[in-house]
């Protein structure tokens, strides 16, 4: 143990030590699950929290934004389980099946568990892995696109509750499925929730998750949802962060996708103080059609930060990155994105994009694209551009006869809709413009 | 009393005057024609008319209908019954031809307090509107001038001003840009709302558009100024001699 803990300084790393002996014992499963929390915590306590001189966190320095690190969740309450009943209402018009977590606990009460579409099960992670369930168990402790990664190593180590969510080869899962992910207590603790989601070969589904808790409460939550999608199959992922004006959230998607996939993620972020949302996505089957994008709306001080490493690892893989980022007040938004074109993997076809609109002087955009290639037939590409809106559109729009705020408003939501406008889901896609029309009047 | 009053407008930007006591009357139901050379002047006074920012007025006043339009935003001006068809119409990734003209008309029906149109009305006016100047409704569905041709550009803006039923029109340099066919769909377009409620005044360099769209009075700016006023026929004379004489008269 001293020899791995003398790199341990901080008040939130020394609380996480104290906090996995505390609980390890009574974490879900045993046996090779326990061994690769060990391993994983080993592996944290080693490079500790990441700071700005870890290239991966230049911008989001963990260390110096998380003070301390809060207890770990407790069973949920009748107030909390109360309170995630209402959760995720920013879709509240979509017809999806919920699926409910209070403090990161499964809630079967609360979950829609009735006639679930044939090939389609739905199951509690903690329970699973109480239950050493073997494919469950072997795909945790696989290395995964995200293998390395400190964040989803700390996932790891204190993972308690998630779902495990299998579709069979060929089930076309037409209602979305919905993870409602609420912390619903007054106590400001940690949440560490995994997700494992296994998509068979030419099946079909959508997957929303949404994250959200009280204001004013600096609760932290570390969220990683593991995705396998099979050969030919056609998924579409939106995440929504919805969370408390004071937390802190982590959120890792690590995603293993097989030929000839048509994978549509969309990342939605609004709430929390500070957020970080990774996305590791690896290529691993031939010609699969990949469209990550995502925007973000903030203020005040508020901080996101979107990292994604797309690793285009096998050849005639497609992929379109598109992020938008509307910034008001002294928000920071963050932007890291990395293709990897490995060698052989010819015909790749790449392009990122991101937009940051700046509201205010004193908002920040930093964007970091990179590019690695290691095959001689592909076409990659990446843009950026960081700017206020354009007066010379403002004053067409006024020319017209709409008022000032009116034409700043549809000018934003024109920037947000060309990202949100790819979710194929038409009722998550208008869920979200709505949203955003809400945060533009709140903005007055 | 005349529906546009222009007097004494002097204007700045960038701390170089453009207008230099410019004025001008215009009474309701006329058309008039603006022309000058390069650099006199004729889309300042378009621009500021509309109230776009960065242009000073450092002396004058603009009245339309003895009221005073200075002190106006551009979206009021637009509610008292002014229309700016712009040179070059401005492109609006994201937002549906459709969605803006509903929200331009409705914000304008607004501040007058009148009811916003139901959505059959609204459809039925756009749509009848759109046909006479050959707008197909595929294109009212494309984001606001995202890929259109400069015809479609200039056609937009005509079907805008027909929805938007102004008292005064200022057409920037209509014809900019426009090939002999686009222009004389425009100029239809434009002639289909001359009325005895509504004027119009047509800046120019070239008299072509003035074959198409008959001024009642053309009015020759130079460094800032109206320099000449005449009938029609001085369209014409431009035409054959240039603007040399007036540059020089000016200067």
């Amino acid at each position: 143990m001293s020899a791995d803990t003398r790199l341990i300084k901080t008040a939130a790393e020394t609380t996480l030590a104290d906090s996995f002996a505390a609980a390890k014992a009574r974490l879900p499963g045993k046996g090779e699950i326990a061994v690769r929390r060990e391993e994983a915590f080993r592996r944290f306590e080693q490079l500790g929290l990441p700071h700005r001189r870890v290239e991966e966190w230049k911008y989001t320095d963990l260390r110096a934004l998380m003070r301390d690190a809060k207890p770990l969740a407790q069973v949920p309450d009748a107030r909390s389980k109360q309170r995630a009943k209402t959760a995720g209402a920013i879709v509240a018009g979509v017809d999806a099946r919920r699926i409910v977590f209070a403090e990161g606990a499964f809630v079967p009460e609360l979950s829609d568990l009735s006639q679930l579409e044939p090939g389609l099960s739905i199951a509690s992670l903690a329970r699973a892995l109480a239950e050493g369930d073997a494919d469950v168990v072997a795909r945790l402790g696989a290395p995964g696109p995200a293998e390395g990664d400190v964040a989803a190593a700390l996932n790891t180590a204190f993972m308690g509750d998630g779902a495990v969510i299998r579709v069979a080869n060929g089930a076309a899962i037409v209602r979305p499925i919905h993870l409602v992910f609420a912390h619903g207590t007054d106590m400001a603790t940690t949440i560490f929730t995994r997700s494992l989601v296994v998509i068979g070969d030419d099946a079909q589904v959508t997957l929303i998750e949404s994250h959200e808790g009280p204001p004013g409460l600096d609760y932290q939550v570390n969220a990683v949802l593991d995705l396998f999608v099979g050969d030919r199959a056609r998924v579409d992922h939106v995440k929504l962060g919805v969370e408390g004006s004071s937390a802190l959230h982590v959120a890792t998607l690590a995603a293993t996708i097989g030929a000839d996939v048509e994978f549509n993620d969309f990342t939605f972020t609004i709430g929390g103080q500070v957020t970080r949302n990774q996305l590791f996505v690896r290529c691993a089957g031939e010609s699969a059609t990949v469209g990550l994008r995502g925007a973000n709306l903030l203020k005040g001080r508020q901080h996101a930060d979107t990292t994604l490493v797309l690793d285009h690892a096998l050849p005639g893989c497609n992929s379109r990155e598109v992020f938008k980022s509307v910034l008001d007040d002294e928000s920071r938004g963050v932007f890291q994105g990395k293709i990897i074109v490995r060698p052989g993997a010819q015909k790749s076809d790449a392009r990122m994009m991101t937009n940051a609109l700046l509201l205010s002087e004193a908002a920040e955009a930093d964007n970091k694209p990179e590019l690695e290639i290691f095959a001689d037939d592909v076409q990659c590409g990446h843009g950026a551009t960081a700017g206020a809106l354009d007066e010379n559109l403002k004053f067409y729009l006024m020319a017209r006869g709409i008022p000032d705020g009116d034409a700043e408003s549809l000018l934003i939501q024109a920037f947000v809709g060309e990202a949100v406008e790819a979710i194929k889901h038409d009722g998550v896609k208008e869920a979200l413009m709505e949203a955003v029309v809400r945060w533009l009047a709140a903005r007055g | 009393m005349h529906l546009l009053e222009v007097k004494n407008l002097h204007v700045e930007v960038d701390g170089k005057k453009i207008l230099n006591g410019l004025d001008l009357s215009v009474s309701k139901g006329s058309v008039h024609a603006i022309m000058g050379p390069n650099g006199s002047g004729k889309s300042t006074l378009a621009h500021v008319l509309a109230g776009k920012k960065d242009y000073a007025v450092t002396q004058g006043e603009v009245l339309l209908d003895g009221a005073d339009l200075l002190d106006l935003s551009p979206d009021e001006r637009a509610a008292q019954g002014l229309f700016l068809a712009f040179q070059y119409p401005l492109e609006i990734p994201g937002v549906a031809t459709m969605n803006f003209l509903r929200t331009a008309l409705n914000a304008q029906r607004k501040k007058r307090a009148e009811a916003e149109l139901s959505t059959p009305e609204f459809m039925k006016r756009v749509r009848e509107a759109a046909a006479k100047l050959s707008i197909d409704t595929e294109m009212l569905r494309r984001p606001v001038n995202v890929g259109f041709s400069g015809g479609e550009k200039k056609r937009n803006e005509i079907l805008q001003m027909a929805l938007l039923e102004p008292r005064l029109a200022v057409l920037d340099e209509t014809d900019s840009g426009l090939d002999i066919d686009a222009l004389k769909v425009v100029a239809d377009g434009v002639n289909r709302l001359r009325s005895p409620n509504r004027a119009m005044i047509v800046i120019t360099h070239y008299q072509r558009l003035l074959n198409h769209i008959v001024p009642d009075v053309v009015h020759v700016l130079s460094k800032g100024r109206i320099v000449r006023t005449g009938g029609k026929e001085l369209a014409l004379e431009l035409e054959a001699n240039g603007y040399a004489g007036y540059q020089d008269e000016a200067a």
